[in-house]
C-alpha cells in the first residue's frame, strides 16, 4: 500500500465499519511506516471520516445559507424527532447518525441531505418522516433517493451555445491526430481560455508551463471538488457532459505529455461516480484512453477517480494535491506552481471541470466560433448555478457580458436585494449594481449566483459564511484560523445588538489583515464579502449599530452577565420547608 | 557563490542568491520577526509574523528566496502594525497566562510581544477550553499555549524517523497532537530539544521546568539602555495645582498596589505633586473630589467590580488599567474557559472540603453576584492607557502617571517591560 492510496484505504474502513477504529489506524500506520498520530491527523482532517461508530445510515444535512433560508431548522428538528438522535452525536442509535455538512451542491433543491451519500432533496418535515419510516422498513436507498439533476433553465441561442449543445464522443479528439501539441496549445491560447474555477489564470500559460517542464512524469488533475457553497455547475457538467470533460483532460495530456490523470471528485458527488466510470470505460473501449490513443504512437493516458472526504479547502489546487498524496489537505506555500512542483513533485496541471470542458469545445468548434461570442476580454459562454430567492433555480449557460438585471429577470428573482457572486469567498452586490455585466471587464464570476431578497437577514447570511470559513480553514496559518474565529465573535455582537460604529470599522481593518497575511486563497478571500457588505449595505448596518455613551462604550448589560449566576442560585436553593 | 542585490526599505542590500529572506535581511542588519522559521527547516510559512511586502505584494518573508532586483518593504508603519496584529491574534486564540507560565522570560512569542509593543490586544480573547496533556512519558503538552507553528512536527522525530507530533482536526479546532507510543522512544536530549525549539511554553519536559528555572530568561538579559517607546497617550491638562490620584483593586491580588508602593521613599517626592483620594493606600472609601487620574488594578468578576469601575470612570479624567488582570482578565480569567456553573459547583459542592451532599452555593443579597465571566476593564468602560505586567514595575507605573499628568518624558528600560 502506498501513501497515495491512503484516502481510498480510509474509505474502505469507513464504508465497511462505519468508522475508522484505533485498530484500523494502527494497521494502516504500520503498513505505511508512519506514526499513528500521522494517520489520525489525516482522518480527523476530513469530516466524512468518523473516529467513533456510526449508525447504518449516516445522514448529512446541508447547513449552507440557502438551506438555512429554505427551512434547515425545521428539517433538522424533523430528523431528530423521527430518528430520536441528536445532530453531531455518536453511539445513539444503531440505525442512524446525524451530522451537519456544508453545501452539497444541491442548492437549487434545498433543503437537501445525503443519506449514505444518496441525495434527498426538497425536504419537508412530512418527507423526512416518510424517508425515515422507509429506511426503518428496510427500503433500499437507491430506490427512495431523489434525482439530484439540476434543471438547465437557460441556454443562449443555438449558434451561441457552447457547453450544452450536442455532444458526440471522440469527434473533438480526432482533431488531435492532424495537429501537433503546439498547434493545439496555440488554439487554446488564441481562444483566451482562463481557469473557470474562479481564479481565471490563463489556461494556455499553465499548460505550456507543464509542456515545457522537464519533469519525468506529468499529471493532469480535474478539480471536481466543487465546495464553494451555492455552486453546482460542475456537478451539472459532469452529469450531462462527463465525456466532454474527459476529452478536455485528454487534450491537456496530449499537450503536456502527461500519462496519468485524476478526477478529484468530492464525496458529496458520489452519485455521479457510476456515470463517470461508465464514460471512462467507454473511452477505453474506443481507444480514447489507454495506450497509443487514436493510434497516435506513444500517446498513453489513463484517468483515475479519487473520492474526496469532505474538506472545502481541497478545492485549492495545492491542498488538493496534498490530499491526493494521502495527506492533510493543507495548502502549500506559494513557492512553486503545480506545473513546476505538483503531485509527488512532478509537473501537474490542475484545472476546473468547466475549464476542461471548454478546452474540448474550443478544439471542436474552433477559436473563430468562440471569439464571436462574449466580450472583448471574456470569450464564449459561462455556466452559472443560480439559487436562492428565485422562481427558477438551476443551471444557466450565459454569454459573457450579460447584465445582472437580465439574469435576475431570467431566473425570476423576487425583490432581489443582496446578491452573492462566486459564493461566500466571492463578492456581494446591491441593488445599484444590477446593470453590471458578468465578464472579466466588470463583474467576474466563478459560477455561482445566490440571490437573497429583501426579507433575508444580511447578518444571518454573513454569520453563516463566517461560521463556514471558521470550520473549513485548514488551520495551518494564524490569520485564517484565528482571524475567522475573531470575526465570528464580531458578528455575534451584531446579532446581539451591541455592535458600535467602532466595531464595524474594526471588522474592516481586521478583515484586511486576514486578507493580506493568509497563506492561501481561503483566508485571503474569507473576509471579503463581510467587509464589502458593510459598505454596500451601509443603511442596514447603520440601523444595527447601537448608540454609545460619551466614552464610546456600550452600556454594560449587567442583567445578562448575572443571568447564569441567578439561575444557578435559584436551582440550588434548599426546598422551602 | 553568486550574490544578489536587492532593496530593503529602499536600502540596497546584498546576499547570497537564493538565501532565505529572513537570513539575508539579518546579514544586512534588518530584523524580521518570525516564530515558525527555524534554521534549516524548509519554510513552514505557518505563523505569518514575518509578513513583508515583496514588489508591493504581501508575502511571508520566510518563503522568499532573495534574487536580484527585489524590492522588499519590512518596516513600514502598516507592516509593523500587521505583524503586531498577528501576534495579538496568537495571544487571544490561545490562553497565554504569562505570569503562570514556566517559559515566561524565555519565550520567543512573549518577547515579540515586547518587541512590537503590545500592551493590550485589539481582539477579544476567545477563552477556548484547551487541554494540558500530561500522559506522555517525558513531556507535557499544554494546548493553551500552542500556536501551531509546526516546528515540532517537522523537527522532532524518533531515531527511526517516526513523527511524534502531528496536526489533527481542521479549522478552528486544529491542534498539534502527540503520539504516545513514539514519544516514549524519545531520548532525554530529544525531549529537551523539543522543549527548546517550541516558541512558546507548549512543550515542557517533565521534572525539568520546576526543579530549577529551566530557562535563564534570555530575554531579560537585554541591555538596560534600550528603552520602550510609548504609544501616544492622552495627556492631562496642565495646571499648577496638585494632581489628584485614585486607585482601586477589583478582581486582582493587590500585587499591583504593592508594586506602586515599591517606589519606596520616592513616594515622598510624589506627595509633593500629587495627593491620593479614594484608594486603599489612604483608606478613603468614597470619592470626595473629582480626580485627575484613576489607576485600576484587576478586572471585573462581580457586580461590585462593575459598579466601582463605573464610579471611577465618572470621577476620573483619565483611567489607566494597571497589570494583566485589569487589561484582559489575567489569572482570574482562567475560569473563562469554563461555564460559571462548573466553577461554582467545583468550589462549593464538589470540592474536597465540602460537606457530603452539599447543595447550597453560598449567597446573600449583600454579597455581589458573580458575573458569567471575568471582563477586561476596557470592555466595560473606556480605558485611556494600559500598563502591562504582573505586576508592572513600580517605575513603569509612576513613569506613565507622571507622563500623563506632567508631560514628563516617558522612558522605561526594556527589561522592566514585562507581562509577568
Amino acid at each position: 500500500m502506498n501513501r497515495t492510496g491512503l484516502l481510498n484505504k480510509l474509505w474502505e474502513f469507513q464504508n465497511k465499519f462505519g468508522y475508522i477504529s484505533e485498530n484500523a489506524i494502527a494497521q494502516i500506520a504500520q503498513k505505511l511506516n508512519v506514526s499513528k498520530i500521522e494517520i489520525e491527523g489525516v482522518v480527523s482532517f476530513y469530516h466524512f471520516f468518523h473516529r467513533r461508530p456510526t449508525g447504518k445510515y449516516i445522514i448529512y444535512l446541508n447547513n449552507s445559507i440557502i438551506s438555512e433560508f429554505k427551512g434547515f431548522q425545521q428539517i433538522k428538528a424533523a430528523f431528530e424527532k423521527e430518528t430520536g438522535c441528536t445532530f453531531g452525536c455518536y453511539d445513539e442509535n444503531p440505525l442512524f447518525s446525524l451530522f451537519e455538512t456544508s453545501c452539497i451542491g444541491l442548492s437549487d433543491q434545498e433543503p437537501a441531505a445525503l443519506i449514505n451519500f444518496f441525495p434527498f432533496t426538497n425536504l419537508t418535515a412530512e418527507k423526512v418522516k416518510t424517508i425515515i419510516q422507509q429506511l426503518k422498513n428496510g427500503n433500499s436507498l437507491r430506490f427512495i433517493s431523489s434525482n439530484p439533476t439540476s434543471k438547465i433553465q437557460y441556454l443562449p441561442p443555438e449558434d451561441k451555445t457552447i457547453f450544452y449543445r450536442k455532444y458526440e464522443m471522440g469527434i473533438t479528439l480526432k482533431k488531435l491526430k492532424n495537429h501537433t501539441p503546439d498547434e493545439i496549445l496555440n488554439l487554446i491560447s488564441a481562444a483566451n481560455l482562463e481557469g473557470r474555477g474562479g481564479a481565471f489564470f490563463p489556461t494556455a500559460k499553465k499548460w505550456k508551463s507543464s509542456k515545457d517542464s522537464v519533469s519525468t512524469k506529468k499529471y493532469i488533475i480535474c478539480n471536481a471538488d466543487e465546495g464553494e457553497p451555492g455552486t453546482f455547475k460542475d456537478k451539472s457538467l459532469l452529469n450531462n457532459l462527463s465525456g466532454l470533460v474527459i476529452e478536455g483532460m485528454i487534450i491537456a495530456a496530449y499537450i503536456s505529455g502527461a500519462t496519468t490523470g485524476f478526477i478529484y471528485l468530492r464525496a458529496e458527488y458520489l452519485h455521479l461516480l457510476e456515470k463517470i466510470e461508465n464514460t471512462l470505460r467507454e473511452f477505453q473501449v474506443n481507444n480514447l484512453l489507454g495506450n497509443d490513443i487514436l493510434g497516435i504512437p506513444k500517446f498513453n493516458f489513463n484517468i483515475q477517480i479519487q473520492i474526496g472526504a469532505g474538506a472545502y479547502v481541497c478545492g485549492e489546487e495545492s491542498a488538493l494535491i496534498e490530499s491526493l498524496e494521502g495527506k492533510r489537505g493543507e495548502a502549500r506555500i506559494k513557492k512553486y506552481f503545480p506545473t513546476e512542483y505538483g503531485y509527488l513533485g512532478y509537473s501537474t496541471i490542475v484545472n476546473n471541470v468547466e475549464t476542461f470542458a471548454m478546452a474540448a469545445r474550443i478544439i471542436e468548434l474552433g477559436t473563430h466560433f468562440i471569439s464571436t461570442i462574449g466580450t472583448k476580454e471574456s470569450k464564449g459562454t459561462k455556466v452559472l448555478s443560480i439559487c436562492g430567492d428565485v422562481a427558477k433555480p438551476g443551471i444557466y449557460e450565459i454569454e459573457w457580458g450579460m447584465t445582472m438585471k437580465e439574469i435576475l429577470h431570467l431566473c425570476q428573482a423576487t425583490s432581489p436585494h443582496f446578491i452573492q457572486i462566486s459564493g461566500p469567498s466571492g463578492i456581494c452586490i446591491n441593488e445599484t449594481e444590477f446593470d453590471r455585466k458578468i465578464c472579466k471587464e466588470d463583474l467576474i464570476c466563478g459560477g455561482s449566483i445566490m440571490v437573497f431578497n429583501n426579507f433575508r437577514s444580511i447578518t444571518k447570511i454573513l454569520e453563516n459564511y463566517t461560521a463556514f470559513f471558521k470550520e473549513e480553514s485548514c488551520g495551518v496559518c494564524t490569520p485564517c484560523r484565528a482571524g475567522n474565529q475573531i470575526l465570528h465573535e464580531k458578528i455575534k455582537k451584531i446579532k446581539k445588538g451591541i455592535c458600535t460604529i467602532e466595531d464595524l470599522a474594526e471588522i474592516k481593518e481586521w478583515g484586511k489583515i486576514i486578507k493580506l497575511t493568509s497563506r492561501c486563497g481561503l483566508g485571503q478571500f474569507s473576509a471579503n464579502t463581510l467587509v464589502m457588505a458593510l459598505d454596500k449595505f451601509e443603511g442596514y448596518f447603520n440601523q444595527k449599530i447601537i448608540k454609545t455613551n460619551e466614552n464610546l462604550n456600550v452600556e454594560f448589560d449587567m442583567e445578562a452577565a448575572v443571568y447564569n449566576y441567578d439561575s444557578l442560585i435559584k436551582d440550588t436553593q434548599p426546598p422551602n420547608p | 557563490m553568486k550574490t544578489s542585490s536587492f532593496k530593503i526599505d529602499g536600502r540596497v542590500c546584498t546576499a547570497e542568491t537564493g538565501l532565505n529572506l529572513i537570513e539575508a535581511a539579518k546579514q544586512n542588519g534588518v530584523f524580521i520577526p518570525t516564530l515558525c522559521h527555524f534554521k534549516h527547516l524548509d519554510p513552514l510559512g505557518t505563523c505569518r509574523v514575518c509578513t513583508v511586502k515583496l514588489n508591493s505584494r504581501d508575502v511571508a518573508g520566510c518563503t522568499v528566496r532573495v534574487a536580484d532586483g527585489m524590492e522588499i518593504e519590512v518596516n513600514t508603519p502598516e507592516l509593523l502594525d500587521t505583524r503586531k496584529a498577528i501576534i495579538e491574534m496568537m495571544f487571544v486564540e490561545g490562553n497565554h497566562f504569562c505570569p503562570s507560565c514556566e517559559k515566561s522570560g524565555d519565550c520567543p512569542m512573549q518577547n515579540l510581544g515586547y518587541e512590537t509593543g503590545i500592551k493590550f490586544t485589539r481582539f477579544p480573547h476567545l477563552f477556548i477550553d484547551r487541554i494540558t496533556d500530561a500522559r506522555p512519558e517525558r513531556i507535557v503538552v499544554n494546548q493553551n499555549r500552542c500556536i501551531k507553528c509546526k516546528r515540532c512536527i517537522e523537527e522532532v522525530k524518533t531515531f527511526d524517523g517516526y513523527n511524534i507530533f502531528y496536526s489533527i482536526n481542521k479549522g478552528n479546532k486544529t491542534m498539534v497532537s502527540i503520539d504516545y507510543e513514539q514519544e516514549a522512544k524519545l531520548s532525554e536530549l530529544q525531549a529537551a530539544h523539543a522543549m527548546h525549539i517550541c516558541p512558546t511554553g507548549a512543550i515542557l519536559v517533565k521534572g525539568k521546568s520546576f526543579s530549577k528555572p529551566f530557562g535563564d530568561r534570555k530575554f531579560d538579559a537585554i541591555i538596560e539602555e534600550k528603552t520602550m517607546s510609548l504609544n501616544p497617550v492622552k495627556k492631562h491638562r496642565t495646571t499648577t495645582k496638585k494632581k489628584i490620584v485614585a486607585t482601586t483593586s477589583l478582581a486582582g491580588c493587590f500585587g499591583c498596589h504593592m508594586s506602586m508602593l515599591d517606589v519606596d521613599l520616592g513616594i515622598l517626592d510624589l506627595f509633593e505633586v500629587i495627593e491620593f483620594n479614594k484608594s486603599p493606600i489612604t483608606d478613603i472609601k468614597n470619592f470626595s473630589k473629582h480626580c485627575d487620574i484613576g489607576l485600576i488594578e484587576g478586572g471585573c468578576c462581580n457586580t461590585h467590580n462593575i459598579e466601582v469601575l463605573r464610579e471611577f470612570r465618572k470621577n476620573c479624567d483619565i483611567l489607566v488599567s494597571v497589570g494583566e488582570c485589569a487589561i484582559w482578565g489575567g489569572l482570574p480569567a482562567m475560569r473563562n474557559t469554563f461555564p460559571l456553573e462548573a466553577c461554582l459547583k467545583e468550589s462549593y459542592l464538589d470540592s474536597m472540603t465540602s460537606e457530603e451532599n452539599e447543595t447550597i452555593i453560598p449567597n446573600h443579597e449583600d454579597i455581589p453576584k458573580i458575573l458569567n465571566k471575568v471582563y477586561a476593564n476596557h470592555e466595560i468602560v473606556k480605558i485611556d492607557h494600559h500598563i502591562p505586567g504582573c505586576p508592572p514595575d513600580s517605575s513603569h507605573i509612576w513613569n506613565v502617571v507622571k507622563n500623563i499628568l506632567f508631560q514628563e518624558e516617558y522612558s522605561i528600560a526594556y527589561p522592566k517591560y514585562k507581562y509577568d
